[in-house]
């Protein structure tokens, strides 16, 4: 281990890859910033970027950079305009932006700023401990057993979608899954499902399907609905500066969520979202009565638990990514991609094969969150400036941006129809709350799930497999039970409402 | 019938479709050899139809119910708001997107993306040309030297009469 530390701090300490660090980290601080677009959409517009690097390593830093940039980024948004870019820091607002409005956005700033470097650090400690030990097991594994994990991690992430979502979550997996199937496969070597079209026999474009899924569909948003871009005037921000006292009163908070905040964040589906409404939740729970009153109201707690949170769950996403190959989250799911395409398959044999690129991304993630804290607080009030640029100009930008995101992948003008194809379908797929993560997740794992699937088959002639090999079989009943529980569970409770008497 | 089911519909019509080439139009063409694997080129199409069909049964037939209204989520964007919003507007930036799509080759990228820039702030309302045909030169400049030169990746910059 310490010695792949070193490869890592060896690698990371070049001087391009700081660059793409601090790079990242500005870049996605800056994008993230804007409301309504999320690390997801500004990671996608990224990975054309990222890719023509050619350095997967360095890819991969760039990537990581723009991700916790877009969270921070994502935070500042939420606490001087009450306007989350995303999901994961709705939880930021709660109290950040109360704060502001009282003249403290400055306080609430650091204190966000400090909260997700004390989660980003302790969480890529516990990825370096976990991460390891995780994927010693994982080598373990056979292809059945590789195939019954990923319909694990999917229906994880359906499992988690919440209630009334169950069904929804996993037809969008099984659309992905369909959508992988498109295209000439390595396996068999005939086109499938190309209904005779030339423009499809190497299957969808990731980066096209990536920007279709997320970034078209907010930036459609915003135009859709002019109040979800509020832009204006922030106002100064000034005394950056916390006292001792609310240093110390928030150390304990930043610790615990540090902690709830990666484990939540390891379980595939539930991210950094989950993780920062269940870490406000607890620790309002249990604080002191007084302290209490004052959630909501601008309570500094209130405002470092999900901050904390929601970085340290980040950090955790890149536990299966970087150990089994699954990605938990959609964003994870496209730093996938991103490595696929520079000819990385991350999974257990990534420490063995690459251990460069495994310890760098550690490394970076350090660095990453020290450039943050140092870098970017002190710039945040002229950063802060890009949320007066109006819309009228933005807007036309970031389609634009979209659009050559998936034209420079492929240099292909088919393509751009395509996305707007695609574009489309998913934001009406949004109007009716189709969740849209699942299906990416299902088009990357795809490939993977039926190449393991085919080898298990041949191995065994046939599905036997399944039930003579105990782990697989164990895995495949966790995935069902993950699919059944949450609407059991669901029915029981409604039945419970209506007064009908359960067994027990 | 409200709009998921509606599309729960679509998507299982999808997947019929999509099962019935699986089943019944795929395996024509199969070489002799190939028969003899214990696993076709549409085994996994198979099994992902049939339970594609299943689940979208479910969601059709309404089985799974919600027991509470939508989180308080600003992204979740609830489509009964839908005349509350602008769609033309989308409409025409779409519109927009395919006119590039299909002129960034003919027309050449330099007045391909000008155009679109321009002509997006336009239909969002904004009336000040000048700097709009600035800003849009700028950005236009500055993405072709980014891409051409720095990432290597051909852009042709002037329309295709124009030669390169």
């Amino acid at each position: 281990m310490l010695e792949g530390i070193l490869i890592g701090l060896q690698t990371a300490f070049s001087i391009q890859n700081l660059l793409m660090v601090i790079g990242g980290c500005l870049i996605g601080t800056f994008i993230g910033m804007l409301p309504g677009l999320g690390p997801m959409s500004i990671i996608a517009i990224m990975i054309p970027v990222a890719i023509s690097l050619g350095d997967p390593s360095a890819a991969l830093i760039l990537l990581a950079g723009v991700y916790y940039g877009a969270i921070f980024g994502g935070s500042t948004s939420s606490i001087l305009l009450n306007a989350p870019g995303v999901a994961g820091t709705v939880a930021t607002s709660f109290d950040g932006y109360p704060m502001a409005r009282d003249g403290k956005a400055g306080k609430a700033l650091t204190i966000a700023a400090i909260a997700s470097f004390c989660g980003g650090s302790i969480g890529a400690i516990l990825l370096m401990i976990f991460a390891p030990m995780l994927s010693s097991v994982a080598l373990l594994f056979h292809s059945a057993e590789y195939f019954a994990l990923m319909v694990v991690g999917l229906s994880a992430i359906a499992a988690f979608a919440g209630t009334g979502q169950v069904a929804k979550a996993i037809m969008m997996t099984l659309l992905g899954l369909i959508m992988a199937t498109v295209g000439e496969g390595a396996l068999f070597n005939m086109p499938r499902f190309t209904m005779g079209l030339m423009d499809l026999q190497s299957g969808f474009a990731f980066i096209t399907l990536a920007m279709a899924m997320f970034a078209l569909p907010e930036a459609l948003y915003l135009v859709m609905d002019p109040a979800r871009s509020k832009s204006g005037q922030s106002g100064d921000i000034k005394d950056l500066r916390i006292t001792r006292d609310e240093a110390r009163s928030i150390a304990p908070v930043i610790g615990r969520q540090s902690l709830q905040g990666f484990f939540i964040g390891v379980l595939p589906g539930a991210g950094a979202t989950i993780a920062s409404f269940l870490g406000y939740a607890v620790e309002r729970n249990i604080a002191p009565e007084k302290e209490k009153q004052e959630f909501g109201k601008g309570s500094i707690k209130g405002l470092a638990a999900p901050e904390t949170a929601n970085n340290a769950a980040c950090t955790g996403s890149f536990v299966p990514l970087l150990t089994l190959g699954i990605p938990g989250s959609g964003t994870t799911a496209i730093l996938l991609g991103a490595l696929i395409a520079l000819n990385v398959t991350p999974g257990p044999r990534l420490m063995v094969d690459d251990p460069q690129i495994f310890w760098a991304v550690i490394i970076s993630m350090y660095i990453g969150n020290l450039v943050l804290l140092i870098l970017n607080l002190p710039l945040i009030p002229y950063i802060a400036k890009i949320l007066a640029v109006p819309r009228n100009f933005l807007i036309p930008f970031i389609l634009f941006f979209t659009l050559m995101g998936a034209y420079i992948g492929q240099n292909n003008a088919t393509e751009l129809l395509l996305l707007v194809g695609f574009g489309i379908c998913a934001t009406i797929l949004r109007f009716a709350d189709y969740p849209l993560a699942p299906l990416l997740i299902g088009f990357i794992l795809g490939g993977m799930l039926e190449d393991n699937f085919s080898r298990s088959m041949q191995l065994y002639d046939g599905v036997s497999f399944v039930w003579e090999r105990p782990m697989t079989l164990g895995l495949l009943v966790i995935a069902a039970l993950l699919v059944i529980l949450p609407s059991y569970r669901a029915r029981r409770a409604r039945l419970r409402a209506r007064g009908v008497a359960d067994g027990d | 019938m409200a709009l998921d089911r509606w599309i729960g519909l679509i998507l299982l019509g999808i997947f019929a479709a999509y099962g019935y080439a699986a089943w019944f139009t795929m395996d024509g063409s199969l070489a002799p050899f190939m028969q003899r694997n214990p696993i076709w080129p549409s085994t996994f199409p198979k099994v992902l139809s049939v339970l594609g069909i299943l689940v979208g049964l479910v969601i059709v037939l309404g089985l799974e119910k919600g027991d509470k209204p939508r989180e308080e989520n600003p992204s979740v964007i609830v489509y009964r708001q839908l005349r509350e919003f602008k769609l033309g507007q989308a409409g025409l930036l779409l519109g927009l997107m395919v006119a590039y799509a299909l002129l960034l080759r003919p027309a050449g990228f330099v007045i391909a993306t000008v155009g679109f820039l321009v002509m997006g702030s336009v239909i969002l309302g904004e009336r000040r040309w000048i700097t709009m045909i600035v800003v849009a030169g700028i950005a236009t400049g500055v993405v072709w030297y980014l891409v051409q030169v720095v990432l290597g990746i051909f852009l042709r910059p002037l329309p295709a009469f124009m030669g390169i």
